[in-house]
């Protein structure tokens, strides 16, 4: 031990309580530094951590409202909502969502273009502690496979939501349309605040046109929620109005009816309703499933489809032009009546063909032979129509010439957009001299006319065109613009379309001339060879109901000069479309309706089976109907 | 004691010593029991309202304090004499138990802090050093000269640095801290030369670039994050804003008692342990941290008035550095839950849940206690 006297206590004591004094005069100071800083976070800044604290317990969720539903004309449901289970994943209860995401491949096995979008959605994200959906349609045994591995899958939900359903899937599609997910492209032409918590917007058709009533009203609840995002308690909400209810003119029964009717064939029928304009029935085969759309369809199925020859996705009732053929005829007929340069008992003399003054060219009756045969004999227009002649046509047409044919086709809305709410519908193309030379640059050549006289060259339609045109031949001139939409919603812009007058200035007489002649297409027989209707042998036997008809074929391919065409030589894609236009009874008609089998080759023998069947549903069903009805009211 | 001494010290920080039968017989100061009963409740309270009023955990914090109590009543028994025989005993045991550590620790999260004596207990030895340091530092000055000699400062300085390098590899940049500012601060009391003082000042300064060099990553980010918690606000900056918007929205006198709504749905991180000061902001306001630091500053200058009414040097310096480490405590994690210090894992005393520190801090005011209680000459 060192010596005592090196010790001086006192100065050790002086020395010690100075460096106490000095360090805990810091050590105060410090303190004086954490009430300051306390002070400027909890009375300065208190008005700003407390909307953040706000901000962080209390969300504005979206409630999104229930689609409206749609029905057809006897009440059946077409649309409607079902849940559908989600994969979801709230990013900030993960801590290794890639790690996270290999454990929900081994489950799920997810598809490289899942872990893609569910990237961009991601990224696209604006709200923390909002989940985010990994899959769409879980199955139950997915669902079972999620659920058990729970505990090792933080920030994993299954969450179901309300999505559209199609329950009579592919029938419908071309009819109604359907809803898709809202894609990147969608986000800058949608009201964002309309849409919040809402996957789906109408697309096509119907639920494209009527997408505002059906869309119905986003409500809002606010929630406490905790910082994995669950909802503690739900402060206030507003709940959201569900989307109206529409109802259409669609019979699901004669859907069907025309669907099973088509077969397996490519084509297209559209059926009208001539008193109100309703669609009864719009088909278009092939079709294809958009449920499968709703909740997301793969790529390999949907390159499938997109890719197919058979092109499932278009919609050919009202997206596809075809060449009318000769179901052009009866509406040039009461444009030659009408016009007074020919009447009922005009006639020519058809050997087959029919030359143009200083023109080399043949155009040929369709029964027309390399070995100079055929031809219709003495024709009128009666005859024309029945045995759908040619050279007649060639003549009429040549008589009214484009000018006039162009102007009076076009009160049948050819060329015109005239269905309310269909937005895919096609214009088709009704050709004119100004037409050609603006567009083709050249001259209208007298050629061009026959060529239209019988519903060829460059004269196009849409299956659902023509249905209307025969309708308002059914009407006896009265126009009404073809529509889906029953009741339900006031949506319909009738100044989007081209409204057309009725025809006024067609006597009657004329009306009943055509119609007549369009009943013998079906209706008159034992008359011998070349004189029956076209379409007597194929549909026109067994009829307990008058109907009036007319076939037509489309060529796909131009037959060159002293060629015949001969359907068995002739690839199947490039076969001449069949169709066939009418409507039922003669009289008091409730339907009409275009056909088109798109290379089914003959219309009398191929489209005229398939309206006749879809008739024959109609009228059976409406007479049903009618019988129930009486049957009530001697009860009473 | 000589006369001088006394005058020196003002009269106001003499403790006058009337009988007493609590302070001679079991030798415990009253204020200070009385300061720890409080804080002690008031964190309990706190603590109930962290752990979203579970009873478990709350009961079992009431466990540990009560040990802790006890701890301090019997340390406070011991004379300090034998404090400071044993403090050099002591401080090699902790020094080997660090290094035992360092070999059979625990693996926790990343670092080797645990030390797991199967079918006993597990602790952290360097929660041990945290009393063994100022311990063997005070019982080296002793006998030595004051203010100390180069030389002296040299070993005191070996002292420190041994245990400090060997908890900063765990790592455990947080204790390792706390242990070289304890021991840099009983150096400054003993009375190391102020150009000494400025000088290591300047050294440790232009030090930082290279202990930064020597961090992991996830300090930097700590340190960083301070600056700037904003640039990964879902992430490291996560809990630092949180804690602040947990503070900051508790106002004067908060949303009141269980009302967080930010630890009560779970935005806090750490609410029972690290950041429990926040849950306290929270509910309580400005006046419940004001309330508490005001307890906390009351037991320091209680403990600092016990350190210069001490009898030896030893005392002087074992006294100080138990009062000091308990302010560095209470500094260092306040500072860290309001925002101007990084995030380093060091509890809120007598708060944050917990059995190590509460025992240590006990066991510090049991020593302080004994020395102030256990006296060689009664005036």
């Amino acid at each position: 031990m060192e010596p005592l006297a090196l010790k001086d206590h006192d100065r050790e004591s002086r020395a010690f309580f100075r460096r106490i004094m000095l360090g805990f005069s810091f050590v105060g100071l410090l303190l004086i530094v954490l009430v300051g800083r306390l002070f400027y976070l909890q009375i300065i800044q208190y008005e700003v951590f407390s909307t953040l604290s706000d901000k962080n317990r209390i969300q504005v969720q979206p409630l999104p409202p229930m689609r409206g539903l749609i029905y057809d004309k006897n009440g059946e449901l077409l649309a409607d909502n079902a849940p559908s289970f989600y994969l979801t994943v709230t990013p900030e209860a993960v801590s290794d969502l890639d790690g996270l995401l290999v454990k929900l491949d081994e489950l799920l096995e997810l598809e490289d273009s899942e872990l893609k979008a569910f990237k961009k959605r991601l990224n696209r994200r604006k709200r923390p502690f909002s989940s985010v959906p990994l899959r769409y349609k879980l199955t139950q045994k997915e669902i079972a496979r999620v659920s058990v591995d729970r505990m090792a899958l933080p920030g994993v939900q299954v969450e179901a939501r309300l999505v559209r359903r199609y329950p009579k899937g592919e029938l419908m599609v071309h009819a109604i349309g359907s809803v898709r997910r809202i894609n990147e492209d969608d986000i800058g032409s949608i009201d964002p605040i309309a849409y919040l918590g809402t996957d789906h917007l109408g697309k096509i058709g119907i639920e494209k046109y009527y997408e505002k009533d059906l869309l119905g009203k986003v409500g809002y609840q606010r929630v406490e929620i905790d910082a994995r995002g669950r909802i503690m308690k739900v402060l206030d909400s507003n709940l959201p109005s569900p989307g109206k209810n529409i109802h259409l003119h669609i019979d699901s029964g004669l859907q069907l009816a025309a669907y099973k009717a088509l077969r397996e064939r490519r084509g297209a029928v559209v059926a009208i309703d001539p008193s109100t304009g309703g669609i009864l029935a719009i088909v278009s085969k092939p079709s294809y499933d958009p449920n499968l759309f709703v909740t997301g369809i793969d790529h390999a199925s949907y390159r499938k489809l997109r890719d197919s020859r058979d092109a499932p996705l278009f919609n050919r009732a009202v997206q596809g032009q075809y060449e009318p053929g000769s179901t052009i005829k009866p509406l040039l007929g009461i444009s030659a009546l009408t016009s007074g340069l020919i009447d009922e008992d005009y006639t020519i003399d058809d050997p087959g063909w029919y030359q143009l003054p200083q023109e080399e060219r043949l155009y040929r009756d369709w029964n027309w032979k390399i070995t100079g045969e055929g031809g219709h004999g003495e024709v009128g227009l009666e005859k024309a129509i029945y045995r759908s002649c040619n050279v007649f046509f060639y003549d009429v047409s040549v008589r009214l010439g484009i000018d006039q044919i162009s102007k009076d086709l076009a009160l049948f809305g050819l060329g015109l957009n005239t269905v309310l709410d269909f937005p895919e519908a096609k214009k088709g193309l009704l050709p004119s001299r100004e037409w050609k030379e603006r567009v083709r640059g050249i001259p209208w050549y007298p050629g061009d006319t026959l060529n239209i006289g019988i519903g060829q060259g460059d004269l196009l339609v849409t299956p659902l065109q023509l249905a209307s045109a025969i309708s308002v031949v059914a009407n006896r001139g009265k126009w009404v613009a073809p529509r889906i939409l029953n009741t339900g919603s006031e949506l319909i812009e009738k100044s989007k379309v081209s409204s057309i007058e009725d025809f006024d200035h067609v006597s009657k007489r004329h009306w009943d001339f055509i119609i007549s002649a369009m009943e013998k297409v079906v209706h008159r027989n034992g008359e011998g060879l070349g004189e029956n209707g076209t379409a007597w042998a194929s549909i026109g036997q067994y009829v307990d109901y008058r109907m009036a008809g007319k076939s037509g074929t489309a060529q796909v391919v131009g037959i060159a000069q002293g060629e015949e065409y001969i359907e068995e030589e002739v690839d199947e894609r490039l076969r001449k479309h069949a169709w066939f236009v009418g409507f039922a009874p003669i009289n008091n008609p409730t339907i009409a309706l275009a056909v088109i089998v798109e290379n089914g080759g003959s219309g009398s023998e191929i489209a005229g089976p398939v309206a006749r069947s879809i008739i024959d549903y109609h009228l059976k069903q409406n007479s049903y109907k009618v019988a129930k009805l009486s049957n009530r009211d001697l009860n009473l | 004691m000589s006369a001088d001494f006394v005058r020196q010290l003002p009269q106001s920080m003499l403790l006058t010593r009337k009988k007493s039968f609590i302070r001679d017989v079991f030798h415990i100061d009253l204020p200070t029991l009385a300061l720890l009963i409080f804080i002690s409740s008031f964190g309990l309270l706190i603590l109930y309202s962290a752990v979203g009023r579970e009873v478990d955990p709350f009961l079992n914090q009431s466990a540990k304090i009560s040990l802790g109590f006890l701890a301090m009543f019997v340390l406070a028994q011991i004379p300090p004499i034998l404090f400071m025989r044993i403090a050099p005993w002591f401080f090699l045991l902790a020094l080997f138990l660090l290094v035992a550590t360092f070999f059979y620790g625990v693996e926790v999260k990343g670092s080797r802090r645990w030390l797991r004596i199967p079918g006993f207990i597990s602790f952290q030895p360097s929660e041990l050093m945290k009393l063994a340091l100022p311990l063997m530092l005070a019982r080296y000055f002793q006998n030595r000269h004051l203010p100390p000699r180069p030389r002296n400062i040299f070993w005191a300085t070996i002292m420190i640095a041994v245990p400090v390098f060997l908890i900063g590899v765990q790592p455990d940049l947080g204790t390792s801290l706390i242990l070289i500012i304890t021991g840099v601060f009983l150096l400054f009391v003993a009375g190391i030369p102020w150009r000494l003082v400025f000088s290591s000042l300047a050294i440790g300064l232009l030090s930082m670039p290279l202990l930064w060099s020597f961090m992991h990553d996830y300090q930097r980010q700590r340190i960083l994050i301070l600056f700037d918690p904003e640039s990964d606000a879902l992430g490291a900056g996560w809990n630092i804003i949180q804690s602040k918007t947990a503070i900051g929205s508790g106002g004067v006198f908060g949303k009141g008692l269980f009302q967080g709504t930010q630890s009560n749905l779970d935005f806090l991180p750490e609410t029972r342990t690290d950041f429990i000061l926040a849950v306290l902001g929270e509910e309580l306001g400005f006046s419940g941290i004001v309330l508490l630091l005001s307890m906390y500053g009351l037991l320091i200058a209680r403990g600092v008035l016990l350190a210069v009414n001490a009898q030896d040097t030893f005392g002087r310096l074992v006294s100080i550095s138990i009062v000091f480490t308990f302010f560095v405590y209470v500094f260092v994690n306040i500072g860290m839950v309001i925002g101007i210090l990084p995030v380093v894992g060091v509890p809120l005393p007598f708060v944050s849940y917990g059995g190590t520190s509460v025992l240590t801090l006990f066991a510090g005011f049991g020593i302080l206690m004994s020395i102030q209680n256990h006296r060689r000459i009664s005036l």
